[in-house]
């Protein structure tokens, strides 16, 4: 064959036509020679294993199929794959020259949802973090009432980050958000997601979101490595886990405080919601109000039961809380919807209506006092 | 941790005085004492919750390796 150059042989030259064979060979020898060994993820389908033990199968995806081949020798020690199983190949480009086809001898084959490498290297890491102590639910923290930092360590782009802050937008404006930017998914996205976790450390947050959006089994896989679940361990604060994924957990999951299904579900979950916190504010406020009013009540009725007795340093005493009280209730009554207060006092009147605010207004007649909730007669104990 | 107050702190001492001042035996001067810390403590947690805008940061360690936020448009 020598230098022959498979694209340059001039057109019409009819003698130096090439054999079949011959073409074949070049376009497998340009194959070998142009592909090193390649790890290919796909779906496994037409499987067959004949007599001989060799396997002949086509690797596919959504938008293209080749043709597969693994030999006997590579294949003995594994259990044969199933049509529709997702599986990494690491395989050797070629073309099959008795059928000029193009195809992949496959050396190794891994299933990527079961048994494989992955999976073992996830036991392994499981067993460690179990030895550990990581797993232990009695380490799970729970998560702050009321958040005023909050970190989330995923990517700034993603979909993830967008339901995060849509839903903390509507629950708990209150909080600050802190986006510590990280790959999710790549080569370098177990380094950068751990790294991200330590940074939280110097952030005074109360609470940190870890994760992403849903994505393949590969996509996901950074929240399965160890040294991502170590880092999620030893955030100072409590960690909510979001992984978009509905089925198994990761070991981010089962290491963090609180595991949520969505980026979204994890927002719920950190966030209280304002209006509903609002409520219970205003509650206190009514209570307050109450509270207070309760006791002006029962100074005033008192005052009135002690009448004559009490001296004039007494009386100076309370003309000095009635005067705090008035501008207590006018701050209070600025902190609408306040108005309760007066509810609660209690005023003593004559028999003519006038008020009496002053030990001297009282004379011997009986008088009424109206309280919150109605009147009731009253007498000077003289 | 900051040293100011938190929002959650600001919460279980307003519950603390409501309680105090709903119970046990108080003079006037001391429930007023109570009602008059109340109420700064509620304008506290109200100013916090009406804080509408979120602020949304973008964390990153600088060359000098400090920390820098800077605003993120999510």
């Amino acid at each position: 064959m020598g230098e022959v150059d498979l694209f340059s042989a001039a057109p019409g030259a009819a003698d130096a036509a090439l054999s079949v064979v011959e073409v074949t060979r070049r376009a497998r020898q340009l194959i070998d020679a142009g592909f090193a060994r390649v790890w290919v993820r796909g779906e496994i389908s037409s499987f067959k294993s004949y007599r001989s033990g060799h396997w002949y199968f086509s690797l596919r995806d959504a938008e293209a199929q080749v043709r597969c081949v693994m030999w006997r020798t590579d294949n003995e020690r594994l259990p044969a794959p199933e049509d529709g199983q997702q599986v990494f190949a690491f395989v050797q480009p070629t073309v099959w020259e008795e059928r000029g086809e193009f195809r992949l001898t496959v050396r190794q084959l891994l299933p990527s949802t079961s048994d494989g490498a992955w999976e073992r290297e996830l036991a392994k890491a499981k067993a460690a973090l179990q030895q550990d102590g990581l797993l232990d639910p009695a380490r799970k923290r729970a998560l702050p009432r009321y958040p005023q930092r909050i970190a989330v360590v995923t990517s700034p782009d993603g979909a993830a980050l967008h339901d995060i802050v849509a839903v903390l937008r509507k629950r708990w404006p209150v909080a600050r958000v802190l986006v510590v930017p990280v790959r999710v998914q790549g080569e370098t996205a177990e380094r950068e997601v751990v790294r991200g976790l330590k940074l939280v450390a110097e952030l005074d947050a109360d609470v940190v979101i870890v994760g992403r959006g849903g994505g393949s089994k590969e996509d996901l896989w950074t929240f399965n490595r160890e040294a991502v679940a170590r880092a999620v361990a030893a955030v100072p604060v409590p960690v909510v886990s979001a992984v978009g994924h509905e089925t198994d957990s990761t070991l981010t999951d089962l290491v963090a405080d609180v595991r949520a299904a969505t980026p979204s579900a994890a927002a719920e979950l950190v966030a209280p919601d304002r209006v509903a916190i609002i409520g219970m504010v205003d509650t206190y406020a009514r209570r307050l109000a109450q509270g207070l009013s309760g006791r002006v009540t029962l100074g005033l009725q008192r005052l009135a039961r002690s009448g004559d007795r009490l001296n004039a340093a007494m009386d100076r005493r309370m003309d000095r809380s009635r005067h705090r009280l008035g501008e207590a209730a006018a701050r209070l009554d600025a902190l609408s919807p306040l108005r309760v207060l007066e509810r609660g006092f209690a005023v003593a009147r004559d028999h003519e209506g006038r008020v009496l605010s002053h030990v001297a207004d009282f004379g011997a007649d009986p008088f009424t006092l109206t309280v919150r909730d109605g009147r009731i007669a009253a007498r000077p104990v003289r | 941790m900051t040293d100011q107050p938190t929002f959650a702190d600001e919460l279980a001492r307003l519950e603390a005085l409501v309680r105090q001042l709903e119970g046990g035996e108080l003079n006037l001067d001391q429930a007023l004492k109570l009602f008059e810390e109340g109420v700064q403590r509620l304008r506290v947690a109200r100013e916090l919750l009406e804080r509408s805008e979120q602020e949304v940061r973008r964390v990153i360690r600088e060359a000098d390796g400090s920390l820098g936020e800077h605003d993120l448009e999510v």
